[in-house]
């Protein structure tokens, strides 16, 4: 069953705090990584490997780059 | 044909390390380079370096950290029957260093040889020092990392030059009754070989920082546990761990997954920047010099870097 977007930008919050210490209600969809969230490329890539372990969806670093918003990543792991 | 006795186990006796004394900060790195303190720390955590001046080679530091060992171990050159150098960064391929840095130290005539497996370069070379001493191709071995990455790295490329410094550390292994060394736990991943390279001999050193940064926080925590299950030891057991120095942020990540709770980490990079083979021995000579470490306590070596290649053991800190 696929999981709807509140249930991975939740799953994302996790993550970010986890990694970050951002709070995970800054999450939300329409942040910029880089711009918004002051996340960098390095913090992006163990992002994407928890994210991975969470979700079950790979994301190589060539797409990773690619993906500027919170909202692209719910996107990509929906896809 | 018959087959030599060796002994039923193999110890490490002494770390020794070296540093050069030129200190190179981050601020000095700002004041040439497109680059700031604050972003140098929050990327790799390395607060200052040393790099070796033009007098000093990769040969003098391996000298300076082996006789820092020696001494420290109590046995005299003419105990030592083999040297091992583990280097990437060799000025000239011929000759090797390992013959060089034995004359220097007055061991006579000892078995000779370098290994390059980059950064796991030592825990390579640890494990072939205590197969040595237990096959009886050896009595006592000298294993030193040396490395001067100042050489090989671009002084314009602000991308690897806040990373990469130059240091040595060096250890003896000598025979024992009870296990000092355990089972290495090593392999490579060669179709990974361009993360990390030296293109040709007019290039410098390059990587591809995402993908070893990946690559190290996913690959290497399995090797490390593996290490430890071969050991016969539990991760919380450990009284430290010291992993090669890379980037303190990859340094935090495999310790996080490993689950050694009572191990006192190695934060050495803070003051040593990068040294390939030569952080692991340079780090715990240190943690072992401030007392952050007891003799008699297990810790964890993890070595990984170009090639790529990784090796782990669990070794009792003398």
């Amino acid at each position: 069953m696929a999981l709807t977007e509140q249930e991975i930008l939740a799953g994302l919050g996790k993550i970010i705090n986890e990694i970050t210490g951002i709070s995970a209600d800054e999450v939300t969809p329409e942040k910029s990584f880089v711009d918004d969230l002051d996340i960098d490329s390095l913090s992006m890539v163990e992002i994407a490997v928890a994210a991975q372990d969470e979700f079950g969806v790979e994301i190589p670093d060539d797409q990773l780059k690619n993906l500027k918003t919170v909202k692209d990543v719910i996107s990509f792991i929906q896809a | 044909m018959k087959l030599g006795q060796g002994a039923p186990a193999a110890r490490i006796l002494a770390f020794g390390g070296y540093q050069p004394a030129n200190v190179v900060t981050n601020d000095d790195l700002a004041a040439r380079l497109d680059t700031n303190d604050e972003w140098i720390q929050s990327r790799v955590g390395i607060k200052e370096r040393r790099v070796a001046g033009p007098e000093e080679s990769e040969i003098d530091l391996a000298v300076q950290a082996g006789g820092k060992a020696l001494a420290a171990s109590g046995l005299s050159s003419d105990d030592i029957d083999l040297v091992i150098v583990a280097t990437c960064t060799i000025e000239a391929p011929i000759p090797n260093a390992a013959g060089r840095v034995a004359h220097r130290l007055g061991i006579t005539a000892p078995g000779a040889f370098d290994i390059n497996a980059a950064c796991a370069g030592f825990c390579y070379a640890l494990a072939a020092a205590s197969d040595a001493v237990r096959s009886g191709s050896a009595t006592n071995v000298l294993v030193v990392g040396s490395e001067k990455l100042s050489q090989w790295v671009d002084s314009e490329d602000r991308s690897t030059v806040v990373i990469f410094a130059d240091g040595a550390g060096a250890a003896v292994v000598g025979p024992s009754d009870r296990p000092g060394i355990g089972p290495v736990a090593w392999g490579s991943a060669g179709d990974k070989a361009e993360a990390i390279q030296i293109k040709d001999r007019r290039s410098f050193l390059y990587q591809e920082g995402q993908t070893v940064f990946r690559w190290a926080t996913t690959a290497l925590h399995p090797v490390a546990k593996l290490a430890c299950e071969r050991a016969g030891v539990d991760p919380s057991d450990l009284a430290a761990f010291v992993p090669h120095q890379a980037n303190l942020r990859i340094v935090e990540s495999i310790a996080r997954k490993l689950g050694a709770d009572n191990a006192v980490v190695a934060r050495d990079i803070v003051l040593a920047g990068n040294t390939s083979a030569a952080s692991i021995p340079l780090a715990l000579s240190r943690m072992i010099e401030r007392g952050e470490v007891q003799s008699g306590g297990l810790a964890l070596l993890l070595g990984f870097g170009a090639g790529l290649t990784y090796a782990s053991q669990v070794i009792e800190i003398p």
